[in-house]
């Protein structure tokens, strides 16, 4: 489904899906400090653009795997927000009744195989979602989400092989955020252009600015359909950089104040809102408005997941097997 | 049901055949399928259904299991192969970290329906990464069913009910018995998983065991009632998750003596929780300590000399009986 972005509504709905994901990691930031969120969080801010301008070409149920920096691409794919809040407090009501957590959210019935926790683990996972596809002769597509630290794990070689020589319906997304946890890509990567990666599978491999949400449309709309009609994976680089930590609270010793300055100049958010407003498409009061209406869906959905209840402690067993209860 | 003698291996031919018959979503992928397999396991299949449903996967482990993963939760049945056990190794994450995780992690929101295949245990000085026998740590993690059949009967029952399980399996087939024939029904049938089955009535003593001590502990079970007059009882577990502890327990309260044979490392080892399970239910009832009989803590040799040194057949289980039987 190839998202018109000469359609304004379109437009408003990608602005929207920036403007939600910017607003439930910002608001995680400070219950975190609150100390509302057990466990970890890590943020997709300064990414925005590429979860939500790749997943606005893709339809419900078109397949995405996803990272441990898993919500953007949860929300862009259409995740309930309620259900994901819940389940980064824990509570029974969360996407995945408390069992999974910030790093593990899922929703199945939106093509949503899950946040991992594992780097790169999606890819190998991705693969046999695209042979499945293959195999009940379906045009659904898969979309891996992965990372520049992923980049080097032996399961996106294993992937990218096999989905090459299959000739598989999966679009590989590599953010290049620019830091493999607390390392610097320019440390660890063999290559600077990482899409030359692709042409050790004989795979379409193309880089692109991953803070332009319509470049990012446009790339990943050509990956995509050339996926859905048989014409195999593409490997797509979305060059970018994360503005917050590894994890919320990371005290960032690895890079300087500087740099994450420099870099929060282009910050996708506001580079979509010039183009909204330069091209007539908005004005600052409407987009005004529609940030407050939306900081109101967070709210309630924070509210939503404090009054939700925790996991009765007697179903801790439950769902380890589908047709085993412990006796 | 006709009887008729034929391998184990053509028993697990016979069993996906028919799996494969019944429902078309059943699909088989791994090392070498296509020209039968190291043990002739998949003989005919290629023939039967095609490329498309029985694929030769690349020599990337990760990716066979991942796959299998990304397939499974997306409508598909995998049976994915890795030769020997010991390659599931270069695939751990996709076992522990995926496949045995996702439907907890995730809430309940999906099953993950495939089965592993691995051939494991010593034949013939395949040297320490061919030889092993890993089912302790798989029954170790939540998650995982785990099946070890000692003939060729039971391979073709629990296999096709395996394969139509809705969690993952791991099915491991003993070399040293993948060639041997037995007696086994000609039509459909399954064995239910969680079911052991006691192989010879006795009185004196329990043999508690699976795989391919079993056919050793009912050599061991016939020399002891021949030269020594001791009626041991031989309980074949088959299944090791679930763990079928009350037949466990039923026997070893009637024999009031144990002794748990396999051909894993004993330290560590699967027989530890079975040993700990019968002292928790049975402590004052028992006539003799528990033993284990098991490979002391080294890797697999090569020299046959040294190979049969450390890893238990027959004859060890008898000299295991018959200090027990002496208390």
């Amino acid at each position: 489904m190839a998202a018109d972005f000469k359609d304004m509504e379109t437009n408003w709905e990608a602005y929207r899906k920036l403007f939600l994901i910017r607003a439930f990691e910002e608001r995680l930031e400070t219950l975190f400090a609150e100390g509302k969120i057990p466990g970890f969080v890590h943020t997709y801010i300064g990414q925005e653009a590429i979860a939500v301008g790749v997943c606005a070409n893709l339809r419900t149920d078109d397949y995405i795997t996803s990272t441990h920096r898993g919500h953007g691409h949860a929300i862009a794919k259409g995740i309930d927000l309620n259900g994901l809040m819940a389940e980064v407090f824990g509570k029974v009501t969360g996407i995945c009744k408390g069992r999974g957590g910030s790093m593990h959210v899922a929703d199945f019935s939106k093509g949503i195989l899950g946040a991992n926790g594992i780097v790169a683990a999606g890819t190998v996972i991705a693969a046999g979602a695209g042979l499945s596809i293959q195999t009940r002769q379906e045009d659904q597509v898969v979309v891996c989400f992965f990372g520049d630290g992923g980049i080097n794990k032996g399961t996106v070689h294993e992937a990218m092989n096999f989905c090459s020589v299959k000739n598989l319906p999966v679009v590989f997304v590599c953010e290049n955020n620019q830091y493999a946890q607390f390392t610097s890509r320019k440390l660890t990567t063999s290559v600077s252009d990482l899409s030359l990666r692709g042409a050790a599978y004989g795979m379409p491999a193309v880089s692109m600015d991953g803070n332009d949400l319509l470049e990012v449309v446009e790339v990943s709309q050509k990956a995509i359909a050339d996926a859905r009609v048989g014409m195999g994976p593409t490997l797509v680089v979305a060059d970018t950089y994360r503005f917050g930590g590894h994890y919320v609270g990371d005290p960032q010793a690895y890079r300087s104040k500087e740099e994450v300055a420099q870099s929060r100049r282009r910050d996708p958010l506001l580079l979509f809102e010039n183009h909204l407003i330069l091209q007539g498409l908005a004005d600052k009061e409407a987009l005004e408005l529609e940030r407050e209406s939306i900081l109101e869906l967070v709210d309630k959905a924070v509210a939503f997941a404090e009054q939700s209840e925790y996991p009765e402690v007697r179903s801790v067993i439950d769902y380890v097997f589908t047709d085993v209860t412990e006796k | 049901m006709t009887m008729r003698s034929i391998s184990f291996g053509q028993a697990t031919v016979e069993a996906t055949a028919a799996a494969m018959r019944e429902d078309e979503t059943v699909v088989v992928t791994g090392e070498d399928i296509g020209w039968g397999g190291n043990f002739g396991q998949f003989k005919g299949l290629l023939e039967e259904f095609g490329p498309k449903r029985v694929l030769d996967m690349p020599i990337s482990e990760a990716l066979i299991l991942g796959s299998a993963v990304g397939a499974a939760v997306t409508g598909l049945r995998p049976v994915a192969s890795l030769s020997f056990v010991e390659f599931t190794m270069g695939a751990m994450d996709e076992i522990i970290n995926q496949a045995a995780k996702f439907r907890y992690m995730f809430g309940g929101q999906v099953s993950v329906p495939m089965v592993v295949r691995a051939s494991d245990g010593v034949l013939r000085s395949s040297g320490a990464q061919h030889s092993e026998s890993f089912e302790a740590f798989f029954s170790h993690m939540p998650g995982l069913k785990v099946v070890a059949p000692s003939n060729p009967a039971d391979a073709k029952g629990l296999l096709r009910s395996a394969i139509a399980d809705d969690d993952p399996v791991i099915y491991l087939e003993n070399k040293k018995i993948t060639f041997r024939k037995g007696e086994v029904p000609e039509g459909d049938y399954r064995i239910a998983l969680g079911e052991a089955s006691v192989a010879r009535s006795g009185s004196d003593v329990s043999l508690i065991t699976y795989s391919v001590m079993a056919q050793h502990a009912l050599e061991a079970a016939q020399v002891l009632f021949e030269e020594h007059s001791v009626e041991a009882e031989v309980v074949d577990l088959r299944t090791l998750v679930p763990l079928d502890i009350e037949s466990v327990l039923t026997s070893v309260a009637k024999t009031r003596r144990a002794v748990i044979c396999h051909e894993a490392w004993t330290f560590g080892g699967f027989g530890a929780e079975i040993s700990s399970q019968i002292n928790e239910h049975l402590f004052g009832e028992l006539a003799a300590p528990v033993v284990r009989v098991g490979a002391r803590s080294a890797p697999i040799p090569f020299s046959p000399p040294l190979e049969r040194e450390l890893v238990p057949e027959a004859s060890e289980v008898v000299e295991a009986v018959l200090r027990t039987v002496k208390l």
